[in-house]
């Protein structure tokens, strides 16, 4: 009974994305998103990704990291080397980019996840900057002038399959017992521990998948822009999408999808006004925060369920207007 | 054969020394009070044996086996649960969840087969969250499932700490001050719970309490700390009658 229900809620938001891609792919193939729109709407895909993995770090684990961007570069940068130089197909330059990214978080996250609070946070901070400038001062990925002629292979579909896969594969995660493990830390680490769960390995696990998913970004990043640049990778990259985590509500999936494509498509609206674009950008920031400090969604996820609640609600309300 | 065996149990922080001496011996289905005087060390000598603090000196035996620098959670594993003097739940999850988290050790579907919801996921799922909600069910916290914990009223919550801690079926369960707050009436039916809950689980149970009238009525044998160390066990009855537990208690005679 349980089970079907489940499979039924996956299959009707599988076809959910079927008819979003059918229409997106549409209106690309006639003509009517241009391609600056199309630039955003990948960068919208690539946002989800980052930011959906870096929820599953700060929000649902409750540890706070603020390196995502060097996760992204050693994505990008190794799924580049794998595809020029190497000249792997691309589904294997991600794989590499996200094993990369993955190998690299849990090297760091070993040590650095001993530490909670602000001191994580610088930890990662400076984790992202020894990343960029490392990457800086390598000759054999270009240096200061980044990383030329990577073919550009990622496309809406390659952009819109990945989206899709990550936020299934973190959602799963998250409702297992695995994650439920996650969210007991957040909630109380002591109690966590007393429940017989490993905190320091799950910790780790955490934030080896999110480094590992912005890999997978970073390398889809990297095959649409046809250069890596340690320019596109600095800790403003990762506040930006820690804006995105905290905007959409900590410990929310669909909030972070919300807040990414919202924050996307209000940066791409502003290109035109760039003296404008971030004063409006933290003006709004500063209001959402003011009147809704816990987020878009706080950490509930939007559901069918709420949605029907809230229709209903207005539809009460309109019955008892009359 | 003793089922927990704390021998010569200590613990300095700087200049403290909070646990001097601890030695306490429980035999399987015990159901053993701790008492003392305020900041007599009791939750420190909990900590000792949860693993929270590691002990300056001295051993501690659960089962047979050394448990002395084992972390909490393996510790958890090999068989001991709590419960915390100031509640610890999963205050933003519902009630549910948190009877879920604690089956977590005994989940054995793995990384892979959640990511992908393949496998043992989706039988052992079911399995789980019928578990949770028989616990519930005996803790009459069933119709509550959904609710968020932190919104229970102050005895559910206790109630719903004991249930999390039973669900991930101990030998040994620590109850700290599980009447702490509770008015006599809720305290009566505690005890009766905390009976009935040791025969149906086949538990050892030990706990801390000021409530005397919960300590003498159910406790079997009772220790006594006091700056530290423990200065007298036995039955209620003797201890009733200690001479050095009541001038531990009220003062020396003048």
């Amino acid at each position: 009974m349980k089970l079907l229900q489940k499979t039924k809620t996956d299959l009707m938001a599988l076809v959910a994305c079927a008819v979003v891609y059918a229409i997106i792919q549409g209106l690309i193939l006639a003509d009517i998103i241009g391609p600056f729109w199309q630039l955003n709407i990948v960068l919208i895909g690539i946002n989800i990704i980052l930011v959906v993995s870096l929820n599953l770090i700060n929000g649902f684990t409750g540890q706070f990291s603020i390196g995502h961007a060097g996760f992204m570069a050693v994505g990008a940068y190794v799924s580049a080397v794998l595809s020029v130089k190497f000249q792997m197909p691309f589904l294997v330059a991600i794989a590499g980019g996200a094993l990369g990214a993955g190998v690299l978080g849990f090297a760091i996250g070993l040590p650095t996840l001993r530490l909670n609070g602000d001191y994580l946070a610088i930890a990662t901070l400076g984790l992202g900057e020894i990343i960029r400038i490392s990457i800086l001062n390598i000759s054999y990925v270009g240096g200061a002038s980044g990383f030329m002629g990577i073919p550009r292979y990622t496309n809406f579909t390659w952009m819109f399959i990945f989206t899709v896969f990550t936020v299934f594969v973190i959602k799963n995660f998250i409702d297992s017992t695995h994650g439920r493990a996650c969210i007991s830390i957040r909630e109380n680490e002591i109690a966590a521990e007393a429940m017989g769960i490993d905190t320091t390995r799950y910790k780790v696990l955490a934030f080896t998948i999110g480094a590992a998913f912005a890999g997978v970004a970073g390398s889809l990043f990297s095959h649409y822009f046809y250069i890596a640049h340690p320019a596109s990778f600095t800790f403003m990259k990762s506040f930006d999408i820690l804006t995105m985590v905290v905007l959409g509500g900590l410990g929310s999936i669909t909030g972070s999808i919300t807040a990414a494509i919202l924050l996307t498509f209000v940066s791409a609206a502003l290109a035109s006004y760039p003296e404008w674009r971030m004063i409006i950008y933290s003006v709004m920031l500063i209001i959402l925060m003011l009147y809704r400090p816990q987020g878009l969604f706080g950490n509930k996820e939007l559901s069918l369920k709420m949605l029907s609640r809230w229709t209903g609600g207005k539809n009460n309300g309109s019955t008892q207007g009359n | 054969m003793a089922l927990l065996k704390a021998t010569k149990l200590s613990i300095v922080f700087g200049g403290l020394r909070a646990v001097s001496n601890f030695n306490v011996e429980i035999a399987p289905g015990e159901l053993i009070g701790l008492i003392g005087p305020n900041g007599a060390g009791k939750t420190t000598a909990f900590n000792l044996l949860t693993g929270v603090y590691e002990p300056t000196e001295g051993q501690i035996e659960f089962d047979g086996q050394s448990i002395v620098g084992m972390k909490p959670y393996q510790i958890t594993q090999r068989g001991i649960a709590r419960t915390f003097q100031n509640i610890r739940l999963f205050a933003d999850l519902t009630v549910l969840d948190n009877v879920k988290i604690a089956y977590h050790f005994h989940v054995k579907y793995g990384l892979m087969e959640s990511l992908f919801r393949i496998g043992r996921y989706h039988s052992e799922e079911d399995e789980i969250e019928q578990k949770a909600i028989e616990f519930l069910e005996i803790f009459q916290l069933a119709d509550k499932k959904d609710e968020i914990a932190k919104n229970l009223p102050y005895g559910e919550q206790r109630r719903l700490e004991i249930a999390r801690a039973l669900a991930a079926q101990p030998k040994l369960l620590l109850l700290d001050e599980p009447a702490a707050g509770m008015n006599p009436q809720e305290t009566q039916q505690l005890m009766e719970m905390i009976r009935w809950i040791k025969d149906k689980f086949n538990l050892t149970i030990l706990l801390i309490e000021h409530d005397m009238s919960l300590v003498m009525g159910v406790c079997e044998r009772i220790y006594v700390l006091d700056y530290g160390s423990i200065i007298a066990q036995g039955t209620p009855n003797e201890i009733k009658n200690n001479p050095r537990v009541i001038e531990a208690y009220l003062g020396e005679e003048v």
